[in-house]
């Protein structure tokens, strides 16, 4: 694979590096927060519910 | 009064965008794979760039989606400012770091291809430089939103920021251009590869292109959904603390 | 709205109200560019349109939060809001009592200053008329920056992010003229440019601001 690239192969591969790092970034945060926001929203909505229920 | 959502829109939303996240994890993965593999692998260099030309398969979907972003939140703007949906607003506020992201690697991957054909790490370019224009318009709106705390106000204002940004971008291009143009004449310094892209160059092309523009849909709806949440928590978190 | 505005300018000129204190940063400014740069004139003679046409951007956005902030602090912005004048009349007053007070000295000082940098000949006349047209739009795009973030507290740097972007194609066509004028080179397009944009800033953009002024006063 490497060969293929010639003379450009560090201009090549830090571009692609660089996209997926930034790619990864954006998609890992997005998930990480909405995993987060979930399960706070989950927890005040049980707490609202058994407060009610009392 | 029963638990439910405030409005009926934002729960019809989430249940909809439930059903379709999963099939679009599937359907981005697999386009962009393809995509990146072939033009990676599978495609020859170009007589005059070089293996650069492989940068194409990123550079021109992300330059694409940057500015697709900002034209998604222009439209969900407007679409608040009109109809007052909630769910538009959230919408523009979750596609906004998504826009600002594509629009860092269109910049870094626009500066490393021109790095061997220009000698340098940047130059002022106008696409380049419309595209670092187009990033402090992201910063400015992430920021306003980040910065107001009553939603209704954030939303309104973040809205008309983006109206008044969208035509100040499009003044801005062509002052770049003009600006340019005058200092580098004729010099073709522009990446467009507005020549006849041979079909083997294009077809994984269009692969990348669909794949950057299903993640960013994925990603808008991801998004947006906490969005939703993250309002219906505050507001629930304040009539509690009002009783 | 006459009375607003001799209001506002009495405002401003009184002590403690920032006159003067754009002038002062342009002149710091223009004086620590060759510290820079180094102070061969070949040198700040090429420079000097698009240094003078920074100097006085920056200065003008550094007396911007006065535009609003002081009136908002005092409740005197939620009484003009009911008074009978239109919201779009308002903040198109002060956007002209901001230009007097900072964009107009600044105009008027820049061929004073362009002689610290070397500014070529011709250059004088194109920069004074370019910034003469571009400073009114330098105002009331920040006046609409302004009320973006009145009320915010630590809001000048917000506004400056947001303002500084919507200032580029003022700078780029106004900056244009400036060093064309100076080389001697044709300046039609971009003087056409300038005056087209901020023709339609001054008459478009304050719908925008009081849009944004409304909001923020609910």
């Amino acid at each position: 694979m490497i060969p293929e690239l010639g003379k450009y192969a560090g201009a090549v591969l830090s571009a692609y590096a660089v996209s997926f790092v930034f790619l990864g970034l954006i998609v890992w945060l997005s998930v990480k927060r909405a995993r987060k926001i979930r399960a706070q929203l989950e927890e005040v909505e049980q707490r609202l519910k058994s407060q009610r229920s009392q | 009064m029963a638990s439910i959502w405030e409005y009926a829109n934002p729960k019809k939303f989430i249940d909809t965008s439930n059903r379709v996240i999963p099939a679009l994890w599937l359907l981005t993965s697999l386009c962009l794979a393809i995509g990146l593999i072939w033009g990676f692998f599978f495609t020859p260099d170009d007589y005059r760039q070089g293996s650069t030309v492989k940068i194409f398969y990123l550079h021109v979907p992300s330059a694409l989606m940057a500015i697709n972003a900002w034209f998604m939140m222009l439209v969900a703007s407007l679409i608040w400012i009109v109809r007052r949906h909630h769910v538009s607003a959230l919408a523009a506020r979750a596609a906004a770091p998504v826009g600002m992201v594509m629009t860092l690697i269109a910049l870094f991957t626009g500066a490393i291809w021109g790095q061997p054909m220009w000698g340098t790490w940047w130059a002022w370019d106008p696409r380049l430089t419309s595209f670092l224009i187009l990033f402090l318009f992201y910063l400015g709106y992430i920021a306003l939103w980040e910065a107001i705390e009553n939603d209704d106000t954030a939303a309104d204002l973040t809205a008309v920021l983006c109206l008044v940004g969208s035509v100040f971008a499009v003044l801005s291009r062509y002052a770049v251009n003009f600006w340019n143009q005058g200092l580098h004449q004729g010099a073709s310094l522009s990446l467009d590869a507005e020549e006849n892209v041979a079909d083997v160059f294009w077809y994984p092309a269009l692969m990348t292109m669909g794949g950057f523009i299903l993640l960013f849909i994925l990603l808008v709806l991801i998004r947006t959904q906490t969005e939703i949440r993250a309002r219906r928590m505050r507001a629930l978190l304040a009539r509690e603390r009002m009783q | 709205m006459i009375a607003l505005l001799k209001r506002d300018l009495a405002l401003a000129i009184r002590a403690g109200g920032g006159f003067g204190l754009g002038l002062a940063f342009f002149l710091i400014v223009v004086t620590l560019v060759p510290f820079g740069v180094g102070p061969q004139s070949e040198l700040l003679s090429r420079i000097a349109p698009g240094i003078l046409w920074l100097g006085a951007l920056l200065a003008c956005l550094l007396s911007l939060d006065r535009i609003l902030a002081l009136d908002w602090e005092d409740g005197s912005l939620d009484l003009l809001a009911t008074a009978p004048l239109p919201m779009e009349g308002i903040v198109s007053i002060k956007a002209l009592a901001h230009w007097l007070t900072t964009g107009l000295p600044l105009v008027l000082a820049a061929p004073v200053f362009g002689v610290l940098l070397n500014l070529a000949g011709p250059g004088f006349v194109w920069l004074t008329l370019s910034l003469a047209i571009g400073t009114p739009a330098l105002s009331v795009i920040g006046t609409f920056g302004a009320a973006l973030t009145v009320g915010l507290k630590r809001g000048g740097l917000l506004m400056s992010l947001l303002v500084l972007p919507l200032y580029v194609p003022t700078l780029i066509f106004g900056a244009e003229v400036a060093r064309r004028g100076a080389e001697g080179m044709a300046v039609e397009t971009p003087l056409m440019m300038l005056a087209g944009i901020s023709c339609a800033v001054i008459a478009l953009l304050p719908f925008a601001s009081a849009a944004v002024l409304r909001v923020n006063l609910r």
